[in-house]
């Protein structure tokens, strides 16, 4: 493996994890203890049971990127990393923007500019709208600078989430079976886990 | 005085799962666990919320307990039986202040890839999370210093995460892992399974192409090195005949040290911070590097930009975390150590390299330790004594360089020290379990004044299961004399608090308080014959040598320097009046207390 990826300063990173307690606590303990930089952070359950998946915005150079990989990949509870800079992957942020509304004009104003955005309105009131934006980060990006001059109230965003392209899971379904995620033993037995996807290209 | 341990292993039923019987409990499931998985010798110390394993453990014969008489001298006790014999140790603590006593040796372990199980008692599931007596949440404390770390919280899980939990200490780069217990876990009725051993999995084999580009690099060497890391000990055998088939010149980390038979004309020494000149030479000349199991760590390197600058690196290495994380490897391996040696050996070309060779053979002349009496001579005299199937354990500091220096070693795992966290307060515990775990070999224990008063307290220990192959040798300088050492270097003399020699305890006396015959020399030849009566006595016994605190320990490299700066012997003193007035303070100390001293400790 030895195609040039070029360092860019934001890497995204998913992981699977086993849902057991404290995994997020031992992921960002790791993160925290050598200093790696989390730009965001996003969590959710997967379509299987005892499962659940990450997707890291981590910042730094390549080197600092795949160290970080590396000692995440030795963590006990972490199944399997895919490192998204070496496949095609889509990524997706949401967030919630608050903009403040001063008088009818602005309000038409903003709510037009919104629709070239293709915000949803998930709540109006008298004195503030919040908007719904999803896209990738430089959509949002720009949709949060455009609201600006309105005066923003305040802003959540989940962080990107991001999948492998293709008809690739990255859960292969044989591993997992009902009733076995308790004691994961297949996928332990499942190691090595060198899949494509973390690959990385100072192993040779 | 020492009273036969009422409860004896029987080695019968080991390795049997146990028939679930009706008053089976959490508590009695743990044990019958152990058991199955042939573990038959356990350290530990009891408390309120272990009490009920405590219980349990009655009814398990099999298993042997050994009461140390602090959490951490139990916790070194199975990290050194778990080095000396390459399986896995086990150690025992109560909740809160016991779980928190074992946190340095689990530290040592994590930094030194020791495989571990370590099993603390908690307070009750309701009680977690409220401040309850002696609870502490150990699995948050542990969290960055273990492998991995379960809380149990359904008993009928519990012969399950023990087993996972062995497999994970065991399996690829070994480690510590703790299962924290809490009292009603301990206590419930049990009406899961008793589980089998799991199998650890294989280690990953070298690619073909990483081999191939290998071979290719070291047939293209003129200035070849190999280096064997502490990953290396299991693989030792393959090792060693994979740089005797090339004719490699071998140097063995302190990790390292006895991977590679010292005698071997080959054998370069240690490198690093305390290294031998041949050995940061070798590498900071080398055109091809090759490393086994080892992490480059910055004792080792020196200043990392200048470490082998002119060399290819190749680095063979289990964890892939390693390859690249401080030294760029130019051909990474990730692999088993002992499956990529025998892969780089069938195609072995010795080499034949005249000038390389004179050069290393000048540079092993260089470095020579000072001949007159002080620390280097005492312990050249006692490692000297050391037979092939002798263990030699050290504390942390000046006597462990010395030591490490100018021991040599023909087998792994016969050199047992703290490398990574430099634990003071790990040789004498850890030479005590090694000692357990071999009970027909000798156990060298080589300390410090200063650091022997950090576990000493298991010298009860060894009175108390009549251990009788434990030598205990205090090089006792009076002061912490690496701190010393570094004072007088880097921090222009001014000792700041490290003069312990007006307050030493007389550790004759102090042996002779649980019972152990001791032997004290304050030169180099009353030491002979103090090492000839200490080692032949029959049973455990302590030396005390008494030596002056001028000499460091040298060659060394300073830190942030590179290895072909470091300066190779001990530079010539220009004593000032402040280093004169504490020289002869610290001498009447000495020779105060020796002519006080001079006699045997009674029997």
């Amino acid at each position: 493996m030895t195609s040039p990826i070029q360092p860019t300063p934001d890497h995204l990173v998913s992981a699977l994890v086993r849902d057991e307690p404290r995994v997020l606590t031992r992921i960002t303990s790791l993160f925290g203890r050598r200093g790696y930089n989390i730009k965001s952070l996003s969590v959710g359950t997967t379509e299987m049971p005892g499962v659940s998946r990450m997707t890291f915005v981590v910042s730094g150079d390549r080197g600092v990127v795949e160290q970080a990989m590396k000692q995440l990949d030795k963590l006990h509870d972490v199944v399997k990393i895919i490192d998204h800079s070496l496949e095609k992957f889509v990524d997706r942020e949401l967030v919630l923007v608050k903009v403040r509304v001063e008088n009818t004009d602005r309000r038409i104003e903003i709510r037009q500019m919104a629709e070239d955005f293709r915000a949803r309105i998930v709540d109006a009131g008298h004195h503030a709208l919040t908007f719904e934006v999803t896209g990738d980060e430089g959509k949002i990006t720009a949709f949060i600078e455009q609201m600006r001059p309105f005066g923003i109230l305040e802003t959540m965003r989940t962080g990107r989430i991001a999948l492998t392209r293709g008809s690739n899971a990255d859960i292969p379904s044989h591993i997992y079976h009902e009733g076995e995620t308790q004691t994961l033993e297949p996928l332990l037995q499942s190691a090595p886990r060198e899949g494509k996807a973390r690959e990385v290209n100072n192993l040779f | 005085m020492t009273q036969p341990d009422p409860i004896q292993p029987d080695s019968d039923q080991r390795g049997q799962p146990q028939p679930t019987v009706p008053d089976m409990t959490g508590a009695k499931a743990l044990w019958a666990t152990l058991a199955a998985h042939g573990i038959n010798t356990v350290f530990g110390y009891p408390g309120g919320a272990i009490m009920p394993v405590y219980d349990a453990l009655t009814y398990y014969p099999e298993v042997r307990h050994i009461l140390a008489r602090h959490e951490q001298g139990a916790i070194h006790a199975a990290e050194g039986w778990a080095k000396a014999t390459g399986q896995i140790g086990v150690c025992i603590a109560t909740s809160g202040p016991g779980a928190t006593n074992l946190v340095t040796g689990l530290a040592d372990a994590m930094m030194d890839n020791v495989p571990l199980l370590a099993i603390t008692g908690n307070v009750a599931r309701h009680l977690m999370g409220t401040d309850a007596f002696q609870e502490a949440d150990i699995t948050g404390i542990t969290l960055p210093i273990t492998k991995h770390n379960y809380v149990v919280t359904d008993p009928d899980e519990l012969p399950m995460i023990i087993a996972e939990a062995i497999r994970i200490a065991r399996s690829g780069r070994p480690g510590p892992v703790l299962v924290d217990i809490p009292k009603d876990v301990q206590l419930a009725a049990f009406h899961g399974e008793l589980v089998r051993p799991q199998a650890t999995p294989e280690m990953p084999a070298p690619r073909p192409e990483a081999i191939a580009a290998a071979l290719e690099l070291l047939k293209s060497a003129q200035k070849p090195v190999l280096m064997v890391g502490g990953g290396a000990q299991g693989a030792s055998k393959e090792i060693t005949a994979f740089a005797r088939a090339w004719q490699i010149p071998t140097i063995t980390t302190l990790m390292g040290l006895g991977a590679f038979p010292a005698s071997d004309p080959l054998w370069l020494g240690m490198p690093g911070m305390h290294g031998s000149v041949a050995a940061n030479h070798a590498i900071s000349q080398a055109d091809v590097l090759i490393g086994f199991g080892l992490r480059f760590d910055d004792r080792v390197t020196g200043r990392v930009k200048d470490f082998a600058p002119q060399a290819q690196i190749i680095h063979v290495d289990l964890d892939a975390a390693e390859i690249g994380k401080i030294v760029r490897a130019h051909l990474p391996v990730r692999a088993d150590a002992a499956q990529a040696a025998v892969a780089l050996t069938g195609d072995a070309v010795p080499f034949e390299r005249p000038e390389w060779n004179a050069q290393l053979a000048e540079w092993k002349t260089r470095g020579e330790h000072p001949t007159t009496w002080g620390a280097a001579q005492a312990v050249r005299q006692v490692v000297a004594r050391l037979r092939p199937d002798d263990i030699l354990t050290t504390d942390v500091g000046q006597h462990q360089m010395l030591a490490a220096q100018l021991a040599r070693f023909e087998k792994p795992r016969r050199w047992l020290t703290s490398g990574g966290l430099g634990t003071m307060g790990f040789g004498f515990p850890a030479g005590l379990g090694a000692a357990m775990a071999e009970p027909q070999v000798t156990s060298i224990v080589i300390a410090g004044d200063g650091g022997f008063q950090m576990t000493a307290q298991e010298l009860a220990t060894l009175t108390k299961y009549d251990i009788r192959n434990v030598k205990i040798c205090i090089i006792n300088n009076s002061y912490l004399g690496m701190v010393r050492q570094w004072q007088e270097l880097f921090h222009e003399k001014r000792y700041s608090e490290v003069y312990l020699g007006d307050s030493n305890p007389d550790f004759l006396k102090l042996a002779d308080a649980y019972n152990i015959r001791g032997w004290r020399a304050d030169n180099s030849g009353d030491l002979e014959s103090a090492i000839d009566a200490w080692l032949s006595h029959d049973g455990s016994a302590l030396l005390e040598v008494v030596v002056p605190n001028e000499h460091g320990v040298f060659p060394m490299v300073p830190a942030g320097a590179a290895l072909y700066e470091m300066i190779e012997n001990e530079p010539v003193k220009v004593p000032d009046l402040g280093e004169k007035m504490n020289t002869l303070a610290s001498n009447t100390a000495v020779s105060e207390v020796s002519s006080e001293r001079k006699t045997e400790a009674s029997p």
